[in-house]
């Protein structure tokens, strides 16, 4: 079953949600990325998101079994954008539904620090001063 | 001398201009060959820094390539 998935538009979080709902979770976690307006101290108007999508659904299908593999849960999706996004707008979605709370939280963590170091996805910042750029790498957040 | 497909993201997209390459080359390595674009193209980052697949798979740098190998070199992602 594919997982995670690349859209090229808007998140939908109630339906992501849905997919989700099973008679044996006892609860549901969620992580929402989204695109700030300021980035070290600059503002920022919206970032394009570049993917290469072959291999970021790959690798994102890969954390998401490692998670149902390593923590007690009933099943997570997660959904990364491409494309321009607007402050405000939702980058990435990932839900955990599970038995218990802890493991919820824990899969849920695990997945967004994984997206973040393995994915191969690139955001291309766009100033108010209208210059744009590249981020260089995360910092250890 | 086999013939490979590159494609380009993020960085290394703007330092060469281009979304897609054909290249015949001599290097018999992703290593070598990365260093041969970095000499052309002049790549800041490091291999230290980077990634690299080939056809669609993170590969280890001594990955041997092979005709009609399609290699993409990952600079340090920042999804999320």
């Amino acid at each position: 079953m594919t997982r995670f998935l690349m859209a090229d538009g808007p998140v939908d979080s109630v339906a992501l949600r849905t997919c989700l709902l099973r008679a044996e979770a006892g609860g549901f976690c969620s992580f929402e990325g989204w695109v700030r307006q300021t980035n070290d101290g600059r503002p920022v108007l919206g970032i394009t998101y570049e993917a290469y999508a072959p291999l970021a659904v790959t690798e994102g299908q890969t954390i998401l079994d490692e998670a149902l593999a390593r923590f007690d849960i009933t099943d997570v999706v997660a959904t990364h954008r491409s494309g321009y996004l607007r402050v405000g707008e939702i980058a990435v979605w990932i839900g955990v539904a599970a038995p218990h709370r802890d493991a919820a939280f824990r899969a849920c963590r695990y997945v967004i620090d994984e997206i973040k170091k393995r994915v191969p996805i690139w955001k291309h910042e766009h100033y108010a001063d209208g210059k744009a750029g590249w981020v260089a790498c995360h910092r250890s957040e | 001398m086999p013939r490979i497909e590159l494609e380009y993201f993020a960085q290394l997209s703007e330092a060469t201009g281009q979304r897609t390459e054909t290249r015949d080359t001599a290097a018999l390595t992703a290593a070598a060959l990365y260093d041969e674009l970095r000499a052309q193209y002049g790549f800041v980052l490091p291999p230290g820094r980077m990634r690299v697949a080939v056809n669609a798979a993170f590969r280890p740098w001594d990955q041997e390539l092979s005709e009609g190998d399609l290699v993409v070199f990952i600079p340090p992602v920042t999804g999320g």
